[in-house]
């Protein structure tokens, strides 16, 4: 199992960090061409403004959403921003690949980043996670195929989304690779694993 | 170790998410829009560019409040401001203006000749230049949440930049081969605090993103730079210098993109239009060189 990291700009390297610390091979992706080895993509944290600018460029767009179809895709940050279908707050081209309503830094500016500790839900049993937010996004609102797996207590209204996914797409407003905690790389990693099964 | 405060984590989270970025100079709105455009990671608001500064000579300030919310308003991506050396007060404005990191920058004309700004209490993180070792640690020691070169701005001129990085680079390649008895004595020699050298030792980087600064006027430079081991590029006077700033700042972006690929690179630089025309080191006087200000 080989997992391309979008390296076109943003924390790619911190990612590439945890991947070697539970010994999964990974490859950092600049063309369209070295995605074609992946069974599975991380498009990192960055700012999403600039990230969109150089998939455009480097024609990368519809390669990924290709990729998509038959393959995972975990979003960190504006990782996240770019996966989504909608962005609340700000009309920009997104890769549309989970159905989900996010609204760009949220929380504020860098002044109002923050780490928190999250409570995810995944395989059915409950975790405690350090979640670090820095100038994040939030997910507003999500499609009926997504599953939501953590929400924070919000600073507005309610309970905000912060861990969702569908099928083939993971997206995080946090930052995992920011931690020494794996588990929501290990999560990824066996959705990648049970697609590459089948 | 203080390192790992949680404070300090959101500073240089914000450095790590600027990596593999270009981070230009804006000196009003529309060049704001121009650089995000270009597909920047960041701006710096300020009033004038390096060069325009060095030309103009007297006192360099930090910019009126009124144009950084201006641009602040204009843009998505996270903005830069800079404030004097040691004037604590200015940073706390800029703090007030929650721009999203401050330069505390030898651009600027110093406004304390012995202490640089003791950034902990800040919720805002620093960026500080530096022409060594032993100025980037104590930086870091004084709470810097991200390291830059100085260069030598304002002049297009990439060999400081280079000095800088370099100097840089050997120090942390051969602290790694130091024995550990060696440190403490170390630490006295580069004026900076043994925890940070040991941590240095340890993890053979710098624990905070290293960007270049200072020089950098075409796609190249920005290549030469990346290769050498900086994290994330700045650029200024390089851009609007140059007789066509727009096509200039895309390139510098495609080009630090795709650093490590020749073919990318030329690409970038085809057709651009002429860099700006620049000047030699040896030109300055001493006394006039902005990298000298800081210690």
């Amino acid at each position: 199992m080989q997992i391309g990291i979008l390296a076109l700009q943003g924390d790619f390297e911190l990612h590439q960090t945890t991947l070697n610390r539970l010994e999964v091979k990974s490859t950092l992706i600049r063309k369209p061409s070295q995605l074609v080895d992946c069974d599975g993509l991380i498009i990192p944290g960055g700012e999403s403004t600039t990230l969109v600018k150089l998939l455009r460029n480097i024609e990368l767009i519809a390669p990924i959403r290709h990729f998509a179809t038959h393959r995972p895709i975990f979003g960190t940050c504006a990782g996240s921003i770019l996966l989504a279908t909608e962005i609340a707050n700000h009309s920009m081209e997104t890769l549309g690949l989970i159905e989900a309503t996010i609204e760009r830094n949220a929380y504020g500016r860098q002044i109002d980043s923050f780490i928190y500790t999250l409570q995810l839900n995944l395989n059915d049993k409950k975790y405690e996670f350090e979640g670090v937010f820095i100038r994040a996004p939030e997910i507003k609102s999500v499609g009926q195929d997504v599953k939501v797996l953590g929400v924070v207590s919000g600073q507005s209204e309610g309970e905000n989304i912060v861990l969702a996914e569908n099928d083939q797409i993971l997206i995080a407003t946090f930052h995992p690779e920011l931690t020494q905690d794996d588990l929501v790389h290990r999560y990824f990693i066996d959705k990648v694993r049970t697609k590459s099964k089948n | 170790m203080w390192l790992l405060d949680d404070e300090y984590r959101k500073k240089v989270a914000l450095a790590e998410m600027l990596k593999g970025g270009v981070i230009m100079d804006v000196t009003n709105v529309e060049q704001a829009k121009i650089a995000e455009d270009a597909g920047a990671v960041s701006v710096m608001a300020l009033e004038r560019i390096p060069a325009d500064i060095r030309r103009d000579g007297g006192v360099a300030r930090m910019s009126d409040p009124l144009l950084i919310r201006e641009i602040q308003e204009s843009v998505t991506i996270p903005v830069m401001a800079k404030c004097r050396i040691g004037h604590f007060a200015e940073a706390q404005i800029l703090e007030s203006l929650e721009v999203d990191f401050i330069d505390e920058s030898e651009v600027l004309t110093p406004a304390d000749e012995k202490y640089h700004i003791d950034k902990w209490p800040f919720k805002v993180p620093f960026v500080c230049g530096c022409r060594n070792l032993g100025e980037a640690l104590r930086r870091i020691a004084e709470g810097a949440a991200l390291i830059r070169t100085k260069g030598e701005p304002g002049t297009g001129n990439i060999i400081e930049a280079v000095r800088h990085m370099r100097s840089v680079q050997t120090e942390i390649k051969r602290i790694r081969s130091l024995g550990n008895e060696e440190l403490v004595d170390l630490g006295k020699t580069l004026g900076a605090p043994v925890e940070l050298i040991r941590n240095l030792k340890e993890i053979g980087k710098l624990p905070v993103p290293n960007f270049a600064a200072g020089g950098v006027a075409t796609p190249a430079d920005a290549s030469l730079m990346m290769q050498l081991g900086a994290e994330t590029v700045f650029v200024g006077s390089g851009i609007y210098k140059s007789d066509n700033p727009a096509a200039r700042a895309q390139a510098i972006v495609h080009a630090t993109t795709h650093y490590m690929d020749p073919d990318e690179v030329a690409k970038a630089s085809e057709g651009i239009g002429v860099a700006m025309k620049g000047l030699e080191i040896e030109s300055i006087p001493e006394a006039e060189r902005m990298q000298e200000r800081g210690w």
